[in-house]
């Protein structure tokens, strides 16, 4: 039995955790579990890839981290969407969205 | 504004490295226990839960290096772990360290060497703007020979030629500065106004010359280079219009030249007189002075040549020419950077050549050593790859660590080459164009920073890519690998074609040296052992009338044969091998050759009687002249014999007639020939010459070169000598004095320039290729001990392994010597120009690099060989 492919499109994971983001401050596991939650299974993401993009995606300027404390007085990274993050979720929404449009016309087209 | 945020993020990280490790561990730590809560939540137990998260998440370390990874500070990070590993391996291997280290200072130091002396003659434009417009002319004598043109053709060019905006003509000057201090001779130039508008570099005091100030009984002015006006003027800027005393006679300073500016034409020349030449004089046409132009902006150099060689071929009667400088032969035209090049390109090409081959051998030496060195850390690499390093992180790693080997070659490399460009100028022949201009600058660092990074990166790469190439199970597992393989191809190559290039070196040096001792071995025509030479200048109004120099230089000669320790002392116009060249058409009355046209014309000498005695030329027939053949006697000559032969051939030349000089002169009487005297260069077997006393030659010479044969060593006597022309009369300058055997020494100068340095190239070369010989047999020598044990065991005697060894370092070199024969033939084929009396393709030469080069293989393997027939079975077989 094939398993299907569960890893995010590629090129998409920013746009998902930039949109994640945008909902509520959120930390990197919160941002895994709900990708694969409203996903309904589809996409896991890879928690190396995902913690690299996040370190990416804040140092371009589009994620602001900020620490806080849990109840074990551990330490979790906090990430919010900025006003550039804001820009380019919309950027890529606008991009995928285009894109998708046209592969679904050109899988309809008959003859 | 997220490069300025990936600017400070990734410094962060950099200088706070603990902390940044920190946070990425807490947040990894933090994603583990949320997400082993979130299964818990889901109802595993603790235990269950734990292990889920653990697999979702993977290698947290591993994770943690990723995310590390990604930033841009992580390669600068692993660059300096590298820098610091390569380092530590350095230290733990000094030997290797050194002789890589120095291999590469000889090569870079050396290359970059050269690279720098011959930048400024070779490759820099000339210091003048626009310095690809100014070009020489010369008139082109018999055989396609460079002479200096006349007056007369300077005028005419001047008028009728479109194709320069200036044209000058210009003569060495020696005058003599009287004054406030001691009287000193000075060198310069007369010159046309416009010489410094050619060269483009007005001066930067006062003004230049005009037109006006080059007219026949102008009044005397005078141009100073910034150096003399330091030295002797004090930077004074009041000296211009100034008058001073040059000679007897006052001269107006009108200029000073700029502190840079550079004289190629003349690099001694202190100060500048205009010419004040007028065609109703005698000298109007005489071949002495040579042109400079500046071309027209839009002419190209084709269409200057072509338009004067059209002037050339056009006479007109406006401009008539006096038969000797007809130019029936053209004009040649190159430009000024070619011209003063053209002497010595075919020696430094073959300098730059023969570093280029060393610096080659001690790439491929390096490249060796390299090779040998990752042979040994195969099992350290495997283990890396076990680890987890990709070939990529290796390779860079590698790379490392050859470009700290090649920056510290390097850098060792730019004290060779500072302390080689010092020996260099010191070294340079005199004709060595532009020396003042060789500096050791930043376009010198730059150029050997530049290869020594090429070097690091070329030649680190083959041994990176082939040390990460292993099988890593099989090295794991092997305790001593047991054969070379590939690598041994590859250094077992580049063990030949050092030996090959070694040999083209060996065989380079080997011609130079016979040509030099050829070269020597030509007989001068004298003889020049315990012969003092020096030359009487006179100087002043006083000596406008012939008869007082005459009677000066006479009894300045007979003071100087008072002199205790001189056996003979002459008098001589023109001095052999001293780059004096005073030649004049000779026409001889009635000759049976009737080749008055392709005279190239003779050698004048104007020499005292005793003059041949003096200098031990030989007579061959007739007489030589003596004290009765004075003004008033019949005129009388003496010729040399290969001429005598060529113009008289089968018949007597005594009583026969000649002319020297103009169609109208008077006839002379040859009494004697004398044998051939080399005039230029010992190389140069042109001899023709023709000899008169001073008193029958038409004007008197004002500077004649004194011949002492000395008893014992001539030096000695120098001071003695100069009292004794002294006190004949104390102004008279006395300049260039020489012993006869450093003037043939100096003739010879450019060759041996050339032959010290290849000599030097070499060596190092031959030294480089034994340690490549030597170092590719110990390596495999020391590979291969588990075998040569068990030949021995086998029952191999000590002298088969000797041979087994030493056979196989005897293979590479003959491989590398047949190759390096045919290299060396096509080599010595673009050294011709430089060679004299060898042949390039000289076997002795041949041979003899061969032998020695064959020896010092036989060294170089010897050690290894011992070496190998000392392995004790026992041990070695023991040791699996």
């Amino acid at each position: 039995m094939d398993e299907p492919n569960t890893d995010v499109i590629q090129g998409t994971l920013d746009m998902l955790i930039l949109k994640t983001v945008s909902l509520q401050p959120i930390h990197g596991f919160g941002i895994a579990r709900r990708i694969e939650q409203v996903s309904r299974g589809s996409f896991k993401v890879n928690p190396g890839s995902l913690l690299t993009a996040l370190q990416r995606l804040e140092r371009a300027g589009c994620l602001d981290a900020t620490w806080r404390q849990t109840e074990n007085s551990r330490r979790a990274k906090f990430y919010s969407l900025t006003r550039a993050g804001r820009k380019q979720l919309e950027v890529e929404t606008a991009d995928w969205t285009r894109r998708v449009s046209a592969v679904a016309r050109l899988l309809k087209a008959e003859g | 504004m997220s490069l300025w945020r990936q600017l400070t993020r990734g410094l962060r990280a950099l200088t706070h490295r603990s902390a940044a490790e920190q946070d990425v561990a807490d947040e990894v730590r933090d994603y583990l226990d949320r997400a082993t809560a979130d299964f818990v939540a889901r109802g595993f137990s603790p235990e269950e839960a734990l292990r889920a998260a653990r697999l979702e998440l993977g290698n947290a370390t591993s994770v943690s290096q990723q995310v590390r990874e990604s930033g841009w500070e992580n390669l600068i990070e692993t660059l300096v772990a590298d820098l610091r590993y390569a380092a530590r391996r350095l230290v733990a291997e000094p030997g290797f360290a050194a002789v890589t280290i120095l291999t590469l200072a000889v090569g870079v130091g050396s290359t970059t060497a050269i690279f720098s002396a011959l930048n400024p003659i070779l490759f820099q434009p000339l210091p003048y703007p626009d310095a690809g417009r100014i070009m020489m002319v010369w008139d082109m004598g018999t055989g396609g020979s460079r002479d200096d043109v006349t007056f007369g053709t300077h005028q005419e060019l001047v008028e009728r030629s479109h194709s320069f905006d200036a044209l000058a003509a210009m003569k060495p000057w020696q005058p003599t500065l009287t004054g406030a201090t001691e009287p000193e001779r000075l060198d310069g130039q007369r010159v046309s106004a416009t010489f410094f508008r050619v060269l483009g570099v007005p001066p930067a005091l006062g003004r230049d010359f005009q037109a006006s100030d080059d007219r026949a009984n102008a009044p005397r002015v005078v141009i100073l280079s910034d150096g003399l006006w330091h030295r002797r003027f004090g930077g004074d800027r009041a000296v211009v219009g100034r008058s001073i005393t040059l000679g007897d006679d006052p001269y107006l300073v009108i200029g000073v030249m700029p502190r840079g500016f550079e004289n190629v034409l003349d690099p001694s020349a202190t100060l500048w007189s205009p010419l004040q030449y007028d065609m109703s004089q005698d000298r109007a046409w005489g071949h002495h002075l040579r042109m400079v132009g500046r071309q027209r902006p839009g002419v190209g150099t084709d269409q200057a040549a072509a338009e004067l060689a059209r002037i050339a071929q056009t006479p007109v009667l406006e401009f008539a020419r006096a038969p000797w400088a007809s130019l029936k032969h053209g004009l040649i035209v190159n430009s000024l950077q070619d011209d003063i090049t053209r002497g010595v390109r075919p020696a430094l090409l073959i300098i730059l050549g023969a570093v280029v081959v060393v610096l080659v051998i001690a790439c491929v030496n390096v490249t060796n050593l390299l090779l040998a060195r990752s042979v040994r850390r195969r099992s350290e690499f495997a283990l890396r790859a076990a680890l987890g390093a990709g070939s990529s992180r290796l390779i860079r790693q590698l790379l490392t660590e050859s470009l700290l080997l090649a920056l510290l070659g390097g850098g060792a490399g730019m004290a060779v080459a500072m302390l080689g460009v010092r020996a260099l100028i010191a070294l340079s022949p005199p004709e060595l164009p532009r020396v003042h201009a060789i500096a050791v600058d930043a376009g010198v660092f730059g150029f050997g920073l530049g290869l020594t990074t090429l070097i690091g990166l070329g030649f680190g790469l083959l041994p990176a890519l082939q040390a990460t190439r292993t099988d890593q199970q099989r090295e794991l597992q092997q305790g001593s690998p047991r054969t070379g393989g590939g690598h041994h191809r590859t250094r077992s190559a580049l063990v030949v074609a050092e030996v090959a290039l070694a040999l083209v070196l060996l065989v380079g040096t080997g011609l130079l040296l016979r040509s030099l001792q050829r070269l020597f071995a030509v007989a001068p025509g004298f003889e020049p052992s315990r012969l003092l030479t020096m030359q009487v200048q006179t100087s002043g109004h006083r000596f406008d009338e012939d008869s007082t120099t005459y009677r000066f230089f006479e009894e300045a000669l007979e003071a100087a044969r008072q002199v205790p320790g001189v056996m003979a002392a002459a008098l001589t116009s023109q001095l052999p091998l001293s780059g004096d060249e005073d030649i004049y058409g000779v026409h001889f009355e009635a000759s049976p050759s009737q080749r008055a046209e392709e005279d190239h014309g003779a050698f004048r000498y104007a020499v005292t009687p005793g003059y041949m005695e003096t200098m031990r030329i030989p007579l061959r027939q007739g007489r030589t002249l003596e004290q009765h053949d004075r003004s008033g006697a019949p005129l009388v000559a003496l010729i040399n014999e290969s001429y005598a032969r060529r113009e008289f051939p089968g018949i007597d030349p005594i009583g026969k007639r000649l002319r020297i000089g103009p169609m109208d002169g008077p006839l002379y009487t040859i009494v004697g020939v004398v044998g051939d005297v080399r005039q230029m260069s010992l190389a140069i077997s042109q001899s023709d010459a023709v000899y008169t006393t001073p008193s029958q030659w038409r004007f008197a010479d004002n500077a004649m070169s004194l011949v002492i044969r000395t008893r014992g060593d001539p030096t000695a006597l120098v001071p003695a000598i100069r009292q004794a022309v002294w006190a004949v009369d104390k102004d008279q300058p006395i300049v260039r004095v020489a012993t006869m055997d450093d003037l043939v020494a100096a003739s010879a100068a450019e060759r041996r320039f050339a032959l010290i340095l290849v000599e030097a190239f070499a060596l190092a070369a031959l030294v480089l290729a034994a340690a490549g010989i030597y170092g590719v047999l110990s390596g495999r020598v020391a590979e291969r001990t588990r075998e040569i044990g068990v030949r021995s065991a086998l029952g191999a005697s000590r002298g088969n392994i000797l041979t087994l060894v030493v056979g196989q370092g005897m293979t590479l070199t003959g491989l590398g010597v047949s190759i390096g024969l045919a290299g060396a033939a096509l080599a010595s084929e673009v050294m011709v120009a430089m060679l004299f009396g060898v042949s390039h393709l000289d076997p002795v030469t041949y041979l003899g690099a061969i032998a020695l080069l064959g020896a010092v293989a036989v060294i170089a393997c010897g050690v290894p060989a011992w070496r190998a027939a000392q392995v004790d079975p026992a041990s070695t077989l023991r040791v699996e």
